[in-house]
């Protein structure tokens, strides 16, 4: 194999990401662990742009990196009482345990190679491409989202609902930031209204350039974080029957569309003929707004305030 | 096998394993949950890598679409444990 | 031509990015590695941008560019003025 000037790259970006993984998971200190994962999230970024892949490198900056981010910050703020003991179990047992990590990165390195060298049979991807042009879409990560493995999406969805359900159940919000002064304010005012028509536009071009409805939903998300942190309090947010709608609303699109196939004597979501790129365009508007409010209530904390009494369990911190 | 699948593999594998060690070794929770999240950008890397063809050839989009929907439902269980570990915490000061 | 003056403005930019991170090191204060991440990224994460614009080609890709270096400075000069009271108040405290 030759050594190109890539390759130089490729492993200063690889050392790079090991150096600051290991500073985030090894320190005591929490804080600056969660800065460093915030670094983490951004250098994986541009390692996807690296390796050619464009929508992971928007996903990730959005949600890695920012929601993540701006998640684990604010749980610094629960004080946690086993953060103060320095305790270590035993020296023994922390060397069995980089031993068996050490033999499970080997085996892992070597089912790796193993895959990629050995079988050279036919792969998803000759599959995917000779089916693009009758997808809806031309973007082929869209395609595979949302037609050729669109169960899957479905699920993920559904995973994500389940997940937003565990987070209004286990208490009420936090309390809510106090009011911005003039700088904070000028950026939440001029910035919401920006990620709103980006996340439009990152919403339109995903049928035929990178972008989608995950990544425009991340924004959606990032745009609630901003209001929040702007002093919005949860009064403020959509009715609470319409939160509900808007939650479940990508589940229903794709279940709609997949019945209505049915109703056309096809499988479950095979999408009729034609059809494909309406039902993907609207399939994926509902479930940017469903990703959006289940990161914006994740950020929020809980169930929030004003919604019906008997979810408004524990203390507020 | 191309060198740069390689070597983001390798370092996939070894991320793995170190967010594994942290997350069996640490006793502070919200450790645990970044040591886990490690671990998940490893195996996303592997994916990733796997798919990659090289600069001139589009690369395939079957891993990128699963680790989409990876990103998307880690971020989504970090949410749910970071409320959960909340609870536990109000929990043991009552 | 226009490519390698792209180059040039890049690797300019390499020099103020540099500059930075040094400065993000080695200065002693919070208020100090302020001046040096507020100022020198900004620009250069300017001459980037200027030299991107010079190697990329279209019109409209070069007004993305300057609305995303625009973006950059705006929220960067907002956060490090909130950076610095916060730090100042808590220099009153301690």
């Amino acid at each position: 194999m030759e050594i190109t000037l890539w390759h130089l790259l490729d492993s200063l970006l690889a050392i790079l990401l090991l150096g600051l993984a290991w500073s985030a998971l090894s320190g005591t200190d929490l804080k600056r662990g969660v800065v460093l994962f915030m670094a983490f999230g951004l250098l994986l970024s541009l390692i996807w742009a690296r390796l050619r892949a464009p929508d992971l490198a928007l996903a990730e900056a959005a949600i890695g990196a920012g929601l993540s981010g701006a998640l684990l910050l604010l749980a610094l703020r629960d004080r946690e009482k086993s953060e103060n003991k320095a305790g270590q179990p035993m020296s023994l047992l922390r060397l069995a345990t980089v031993l068996l990590m050490l033999l499970l990165a080997a085996s892992f390195a070597l089912a790796y190679v193993t895959a990629v060298t050995s079988n050279t049979g036919g792969r998803l991807a000759g599959l995917a491409f000779g089916n693009l042009e009758q997808s809806g879409v031309s973007n082929p990560v869209t395609a595979v989202l949302l037609n050729f493995r669109a169960y899957d999406t479905l699920l993920e969805l559904a995973v994500l609902l389940a997940a937003t359900l565990g987070i209004l159940a286990l208490g009420s919000e936090r309390r809510p930031f106090r009011r911005p002064g003039v700088l904070l304010g000028a950026l939440v005012t001029w910035i919401s209204p920006l990620l709103v028509i980006v996340a439009g536009y990152l919403l339109w071009t995903g049928a035929h350039a990178p972008g989608g409805a995950f990544q425009a939903g991340a924004l959606l998300a990032a745009a609630i974080v901003m209001l929040r942190l702007g002093g919005m309090t949860s009064e403020q947010l959509p009715h609470q029957l319409l939160q509900g709608w808007l939650l479940a609303g990508g589940i229903a699109a794709f279940m709609l569309a997949g019945y209505l196939a049915t109703f056309h004597d096809l499988a479950f979501l095979q999408y009729p003929a034609g059809w494909a790129g309406l039902l993907i365009l609207l399939i994926e508007s509902a479930a940017m707004l469903s990703i959006a409010l289940s990161l914006g209530l994740a950020y929020l904390g809980g169930s929030p305030s004003g919604w019906d009494e008997r979810s408004s369990r524990g203390k507020r911190s | 096998m191309m060198l740069t699948q390689l070597i983001f593999g390798i370092a996939g594998g070894l991320l793995f394993a170190m967010g594994l060690r942290s997350a069996l070794i640490r006793e502070s929770l919200l450790a645990r949950i970044l040591a886990v999240n490690v671990s998940g950008a490893g195996i996303f890397l592997a994916f990733v890598a796997i798919a990659y063809r090289g600069l001139e050839e589009t690369p395939d989009p079957v891993p990128h679409a699963l680790v989409l929907t990876g990103i998307v439902v880690a971020v989504s269980a970090t949410a749910l444990a970071l409320a959960l570990r909340r609870r536990l915490e109000e929990a043991d000061d009552e | 031509m226009t490519e390698l003056l792209g180059s040039l403005f890049i690797l300019a930019s390499l020099a103020f990015f540099a500059a930075g991170s040094i400065g993000l090191l080695r200065l002693p204060d919070v208020h100090a590695r302020l001046h040096a991440l507020t100022k020198a990224d900004n620009l250069g994460l300017g001459l980037l941008v200027a030299g991107a614009c010079l190697i990329g080609g279209h019109l409209l890709l070069a007004l993305k560019l300057l609305l995303v270096w625009l973006l950059v400075m705006f929220a960067s000069a907002i956060a490090a003025n909130l950076i610095a009271r916060h730090a100042m108040k808590d220099g009153e405290e301690s």
